[in-house]
């Protein structure tokens, strides 16, 4: 029925239709192509190249280990601003947002600044033995940052429609505040929890701007993989570097797709607890 | 029974205060102090070494040219994203959930892989990479390349910051427009454009902010040809790479400016439109 009140569906489906396609589609199609051109056996090659490997896991563990610090400080975060109010707390909220305004490479180099071994806060944390900066901690503490306003900025809205009576009522029948938190509000929280984990993950796994600084690069040990690609293309093996691209967005559809399973299942399962 | 158990108020005010200082102090050192890292680093050798090193001519070159690659590629993803939003908001069409999922894709592909493509497309060895020699037109490693890999990135942030308001804003003004006999574009100026500026503009703003500032995409298609693909964060990258600290702080400081100026807008437009620009999905940069 809106399409015959409403004009434009012909002009506005076939321009988004031929900018996506020249913008998006065609080029992952090249990529698909050149990544298809090595072969069975080229992909095998490649993949079971301990440095491709290393790199791989890397950038996957990594992010994953990111997104779990995340999805913890990212709740507490939340909490905290959704919950409280403390002088500054507009402030404070705005602030949060700073890793997506802030371009990749000047938080590369600030995060370097402060945890290289000479920096603001490497230079203590060296004196008791602990490198972060050109070690795989590096790499991670890169990712965090990246990754954090996504968790906090998906569970604000959830946390403030939360309903407090529930929690009331779940005290006034004798549950501490600690039973109250992980019986009654996080059960809810999880499938929010999961997406924006998911958000942060898919972020912190591509990442190259704000890592490549503060990790050193060096390889089988904090190489990430993206950089691996820029290495390939730097060398003009441009196969091997579209195989290494093909297989990291394949293996971040998976762990995206696996998400939203869990997603799923934990909502079913917090409908249930209510 | 277990009433017994329920805390005193004032280990709850304690508990409350603890919590917000761990959360407070992790914003401070995780989020301010990388901030603040930058003006000290930039202007450790005083004032003047500061402002001679963004008055270089490498600079001023960076500088312009990141201006002229955000200027041809916000502009252009704000047609298909408001283009978009109409589609998406106001129709049913088979394949619509998966337009969607394309519209998104961006946001989950790697900076680098970005890149990678029109490398792929475009390059000496690419799809069209003989074609383009033969007819002596350059796009890797010159700035039609930057302004693609610019355009891939930021595709998404206006479309996304417009479907979701279209949608709970709902077509009934617009059918009115229709029915008391006005135009389809007079309908677009002067119904849907009014209802959506606030959150074209919110859209806008994110979508320049990551043009500005990105990085792997245009470092991979750039070449780092001095003064001639250098956008601003790759001086930042190769004076950081040549040592110069002050050099590629300095410019950093006008991108962290930028971040800022970005921020204050965006809350400004949070508190005062909050329900013209809808629920801001967090933009995944």
């Amino acid at each position: 029925m809106r399409r015959r009140i409403l004009p434009g569906f012909g002009l506005s489906l076939g321009y988004a239709l031929a900018y996506l396609g020249l913008i998006v589609l065609l080029p992952l199609a090249a990529l698909a192509w050149k990544a298809s051109g090595i072969g069975i056996g080229g992909m095998l090659h490649l993949l079971s190249s301990p440095r491709t490997l290393a790199a791989l896991r890397l950038s996957f563990a990594g992010a994953m280990l990111a997104a779990v610090i995340n999805a913890g400080f990212g709740l507490l975060v939340a909490w905290v601003l959704v919950r409280y109010r403390f002088p500054g707390r507009r402030l404070f909220d705005a602030l949060v947002d700073l890793p997506f305004a802030l371009p990749t490479a000047v938080a590369g180099i600030a995060l370097t600044a402060l945890y290289a071994p000479n920096g603001w806060l490497g230079r203590w944390l060296t004196s008791w033995g602990i490198q972060i900066a050109y070690a795989p901690p590096g790499v991670i503490l890169a990712m965090v940052f990246v990754g954090f306003p996504f968790v906090v900025r998906t569970l604000q809205p959830v946390l403030a429609s939360l309903d407090r009576d529930v929690e009331e009522a779940a005290e006034s029948l004798g549950a501490s505040h600690l039973q109250t938190f992980f019986r009654v509000i996080l059960p809810v929280l999880v499938p929010t929890l999961l997406t924006g984990f998911a958000l942060a993950l898919a972020r912190a796994v591509g990442e190259y701007g704000s890592v490549i600084f503060i990790a050193g690069n060096i390889p089988m040990r904090s190489e990430i993989a993206p950089l691996l690609i820029v290495e390939k293309l730097e060398e003009f093996d441009y196969a091997g570097a579209a195989a290494l691209g093909m297989v990291m967005l394949l293996a971040s559809f998976i762990l995206l797709i696996l998400i939203s399973r869990l997603q799923r299942w934990s909502g079913r399962w917090a409908e249930q607890l209510q | 029974m277990s009433r017994l158990k329920r805390q005193p108020p004032w280990s709850r005010q304690i508990g409350r205060v603890l919590l917000a200082l761990v959360a407070i102090s992790f914003l401070v050192l995780f989020l301010l102090l990388p901030l603040a890292v930058v003006f000290v680093e930039a202007l450790r050798q005083g004032l003047h070494v500061y402002l001679s090193s963004i008055g270089q001519h490498e600079a001023l070159a960076a500088i312009r040219l990141t201006l002229l690659v955000a200027a041809i590629s916000v502009p252009l993803n704000v047609v298909f994203g408001v283009a978009a939003a109409w589609l998406m908001a106001r129709f049913e069409f088979r394949g619509k959930a998966l337009l969607g999922a394309f519209i998104d894709l961006p946001f989950s592909v790697s900076p680098v892989i970005s890149g990678l493509v029109y490398v792929l497309l475009f390059g000496a060895q690419g799809w069209f990479g003989s074609w383009l020699g033969a007819h002596d037109i350059k796009i890797i490693f010159a700035v039609p390349g930057l302004v693609l890999a610019t355009i891939f990135i930021t595709l998404p942030f206006v479309a996304r910051e417009l479907i979701p308001l279209m949608q709970s804003q709902g077509s009934d003004e617009e059918e009115a427009a229709r029915v008391l006999g006005a135009g389809g574009w007079q309908m677009f100026f002067r119904v849907t454009l009014p209802n959506i500026r606030w959150a074209l503009l919110y859209g806008v703003l994110l979508c320049n902010a990551r043009a500005m500032g990105e990085f792997g995409a245009v470092s991979v298609v750039s070449g780092h040809i001095r003064g001639l693909t250098t956008t601003m964060p790759l001086e930042v990258e190769m004076r950081y790479n040549e040592y110069d600290y002050v050099g590629a702080f300095a410019i950093a400081t006008l991108l962290a400016l930028l971040a800022l100026l970005t921020l204050a807008i965006k809350t400004l437009l949070e508190w005062r439109y909050s329900d013209e620009i809808a629920a801001h999905a967090p933009g995944g940069h």
